[in-house]
């Protein structure tokens, strides 16, 4: 039962890494950007070639694998999603699955569709506590997520970047009035928004060592699902949200169905949205009549 | 009896009490103001007549039926139709579809017929856009049916605004500043328009405006509305005259 | 006057259109009787067709209602399993394939418009992306359902069960659903022509729709809900109507993609699916439902090109760029310029006819 708990928090707190950039995006860019699955796929290959063909270390490995993501991150944003800033959001969208089906099929070409092994970043290793038994992998994912959500809010509230980029998301045409560089935030948002990316990346590969090309899309719309559901927009919602949809996701597995487990988290999720239709920790807009 | 009966009629946002004690009575065929400085809570009392926010307290009577809790589309049906002080139109559609659109309750035929057209499906499509075409006249709208809505001048907009909601053939029309925006010389035309319409649709009429002197012009009576709560009452001349009013208006 | 010209004018594009459909129908047709197709081509035939039902149906949601969906695939889902059901129920009884696809289409329909219903009904209430993500997950959570579905038919009936096969089939019984191993052993009884009949029928029905009161209500939610509200329109009813009739069609794309494979699981209608088809139907144009036939026919035929031309490894990487690439274009300032000229040239054009 605990252990079961341990598990889903610690893929809770991978769901929520990928949500905060998510949340990030979001919150500035007012776009689905379903590329972002894909980053994390990126990332995950970066650090497995850096490790596995170069014989590099770890962190190394990590920081290859959040550079290239952060670089690949705002050339995406540049190339595909700048032009489009003033286009219907569904152009955005459509172009976002675009750049989706890009890098999986560039991914597909670089990699091929064998399954790659992943060789995890900490030890095998376990932490005893009574009864408990806590993998090194789970302690550095549950501490990363800690420490990447306490990183951003501080950036968010205390920097002057931080501040520009909530101005941005509440209101583009008066933050650029007010002499914010909007490109330059929405850059911002997409680089720190891939490098976390990159971070899930690395960590999905450890708990669950297989990459493909697709392994970042089904966990990229579940992380989605999960900054929705703690209120898209919000840090702390999505941390909120990446963990409980990693507990619930874990639980069902664990008691009902293998097979049904998605299905009960998406259920959650449309129950959530009935009762607060802008998440757990979301603000409720209205429109004025 | 009254065809409206407002009675006490308040609302709170939160802990904002943006209207209060609002008490308004207007008599079958009448013209009535309701004006007041930005602010004063006009187009908060037209939403709740309209059914957009439901009131917290008092009571809405049309003809004696109970208005409060209904949905917009419900109240439209019994009887109160209203144009929007930010125009709302059905932009892609076609001026004729926008009017047309106001006798879908009237004019009405089922879904299979829509999905084959077959049956009454050309006969009351006809009967339709000829009931439309009769009011886009009376609005000088007729030249332009095939226009899409969304690329009229802004002062036909306005037009076929109250158009459409006189398509819905209603007892009450609520008009939130008809003439905004408007020059001198098209608000003059405006103003003429809503009089012919008022005989000929056989429709009382309540509309917000806060130029005051524009109202006094056609309206029989007036309600002033500021800080949420009636200031006064009366024909245009008494109301006018009010000191309250004066001060309500230009400050001390 | 110019209304009468109107009705006339719509009526005469749509006996044109009509006319394209059944051409091509006819083209297609001798050339797979001279054995100019190739076999890939003819194995996608009828797959366009199911593509070409998708793209319109969910075009009267995303065009016409205004409301993005991203789970179409989920009602393809539910009525390619009814169907399947349907036909293996019906395979003694009715002798006549296309009468039996008929007939699964028709309650295939039925289950996914009353699943329209089901998930329509809560999630209509949001808009948005939370529409859009909402409907992502009904999709998925169809999925997870159907994944889990078991059922068998033999001399007592029909057996249902979901999570765990609780039932055992007697001898000679049959399973028809069985659970994530999903169908097999489909009866392929689904044809290029069924497809075009279903397309003609689905064409047929949404024109309509769009050009009657019921249509007109749907646009008006879409262009503006408060004022649709205010003058009479229930927006909460026809949501649901567009949202369901396009559900209802899904359906019959379902059952005809799925009666053309011998084998369907039920992970193939997945989000992935629904984002296709949300690809041609925004690449049609929104509310135009000719460009979603086109759309849809020629990004599936595309990649099969690309593969032809010898791109065949980088040919889903050719369509990733030009997806991208026609995006842009779209939503170019060199678009908008191109327009003007041809705009301005027709405006002389009819300017010199009148001198």
């Amino acid at each position: 039962m605990l252990n079961y708990l341990i598990t889903g928090i610690s893929l809770g707190s991978i769901y929520a890494i990928i949500a905060l950039g998510y949340t990030m995006v979001y919150g500035i860019a007012k776009m689905l950007n379903f590329a972002h699955g894909d980053v994390i796929m990126v990332g995950g290959y970066m650090c497995f070639c850096a490790t596995t063909y170069m014989n590099w270390p770890v962190p190394v490995g990590i920081l290859l694998a959040m550079g290239v993501c952060t670089v690949l991150g705002i050339v995406i944003e540049r190339l595909a999603y700048k032009p489009l800033r003033s286009a219907p959001s569904l152009a955005v969208l459509i172009t976002a699955i675009g750049v989706s089906y890009f890098l999986q099929n560039a991914a597909l070409l670089i990699w091929t569709s064998n399954p790659k092994s992943f060789s995890p970043i900490v030890g095998r290793g376990a932490v005893q506590l009574g009864e408990l038994q806590i993998t090194h992998v789970t302690l550095v994912t549950i501490g990363a997520c800690f420490v990447i959500m306490v990183a951003l809010t501080l950036f968010t509230s205390r920097t002057k970047l931080g501040t520009a980029m909530r101005a941005v998301s509440e209101d583009k045409g008066a933050a650029q009035l007010m002499g914010i560089n909007v490109n330059t935030t929405i850059s911002t948002a997409f680089a720190i928004g891939s490098a976390l990316a990159a971070v899930a990346g690395v960590l999905l590969c450890s708990a669950y060592p297989m990459l493909v090309p697709t392994t970042g899309s089904m966990p990229g719309i579940k992380a989605f699902t999960a900054a929705v559901f703690g209120g898209i927009g919000s840090i702390p919602g999505a941390m909120l949200g990446g963990i409980l949809l990693g507990i619930i996701e874990t639980f069902c597995r664990a008691y009902i169905s293998m097979e049904l487990s998605d299905g009960i988290v998406f259920g959650v999720l449309i129950l959530v949205l009935l009762v607060k239709p802008a998440g757990l920790l979301g603000k409720q807009t209205r429109e004025k009549v | 009896m009254a065809l409206l009966e407002v009675r006490d009629l308040g609302i709170s946002f939160g802990g904002l009490r943006a209207v209060d004690e609002v008490n308004i009575q207007i008599e079958k065929g009448a013209l009535v103001g309701l004006i007041g400085p930005n602010g004063a809570g006009k187009t908060t009392v037209f939403n709740m007549l309209t059914g957009v926010y439901r009131p917290t307290d008092g009571a809405i009577r049309l003809d004696g039926e109970n208005v409060v809790g209904k949905k917009p589309y419900e109240i439209n049906k019994m009887g109160i139709a209203r144009t929007f002080q930010n125009i709302r139109l059905f932009g892609r559609l076609s001026v004729l579809d926008n009017v047309m659109l106001g006798f879908h309750n009237d004019v009405t035929y089922s879904l299979p017929t829509s999905l084959s057209h077959l049956g009454s499906y050309r006969k009351k499509e006809k009967q339709m856009q000829a009931k439309a075409m009769e009011i886009l006249k009376v609005f000088d709208l007729d030249g332009q049916c095939d226009y899409k809505a969304a690329n009229l001048p802004y002062g036909k907009q306005r037009k076929l605004e109250i158009a459409r909601a006189l398509a819905t053939e209603p007892k009450l029309l609520l008009l939130d500043e008809p003439a905004a925006g408007m020059n001198p010389n098209e608000t003059a035309e405006l103003m003429q328009t809503i009089e012919v319409v008022r005989k000929q649709f056989d429709v009382t009429v309540l509309l917000i405006e806060h130029d005051m002197k524009l109202v006094s012009g056609i309206c029989e009576y007036l309600y002033v509305l500021n800080f949420g709560r009636l200031l006064a009452e009366g024909t245009p001349s008494a109301v006018l005259s009010d000191p309250e009013v004066i001060t309500a208006y230009l400050g001390d | 006057m110019s209304m009468i010209k109107n009705l006339w004018k719509k009526r005469r594009d749509s006996v044109i259109a009509f006319g394209i459909v059944i051409v091509a129908y006819i083209a297609i047709q001798i050339m797979s009787m001279t054995g100019s197709l190739s076999y890939s081509m003819k194995g996608m035939l009828v797959p366009i067709c199911a593509y070409i039902v998708m793209a319109v149906s969910l075009n009267l949601t995303v065009g016409i209602l205004g409301e993005l969906s991203l789970g179409h695939a989920g009602f393809m889902s539910v009525g390619a399993f009814t169907g399947i059901v349907v036909t293996t129920l019906l395979a003694n009884i009715v002798p006549w394939d296309g009468l039996r696809l008929a007939i699964a289409m028709v309650v295939a329909a039925a289950a996914a418009a009353v699943v329209g219903v089901i998930v329509g009904v809560p999630v209509l209430r949001l808009s948005g992306d939370y529409l859009a993500i909402v409907t992502l997950a009904a999709c998925e959570i169809i999925k997870s359902l159907v994944n889990v579905l078991y059922v068998g038919l033999d001399g007592k009936g029909l057996h249902i069960s979901l999570i765990e096969q609780s039932f055992a089939l007697e001898e000679g019984g049959k399973m028809i659903i069985n659970g994530p191993i999903g169908v097999s052993g489909i009866d392929k009884i689904s044809t290029f022509t069924a497809g075009c009949v279903l397309i003609l029928v689905t064409l047929f029905v949404i024109l309509n729709l769009i050009n009657s009161r019921h249509g007109r209500a749907i646009m008006a939610v879409r262009d503006n809900k408060i004022a649709a509200d205010s003058i009479g329109i229930s927006t909460t009813r026809y949501k649901l109507l567009a949202f369901v009739i396009s559900a209802a069609f899904a359906g019959m794309a379902g059952t005809l993609y799925a009666m053309n494979y011998s084998t369907v699981t039920a992970a193939k209608f997945d989000f992935n699916l629904s984002i296709l088809v949300l690809v041609f139907v925004v690449l049609g144009g929104l509310g135009n439902i000719w460009g979603s036939v086109i759309a849809a026919a020629l990004l599936t035929v595309l990649p099969e090109l690309l593969r032809a031309l010898n791109f065949s490894d980088y040919r889903m990487l050719i369509y990733a760029i030009l997806l991208i690439a026609l995006m842009l274009f779209n939503n170019s300032a060199l678009k908008q310029r191109l327009l003007e000229r041809k705009r301005a040239q027709k405006s002389a054009k009819t300017e010199g006819e009148v001198a």
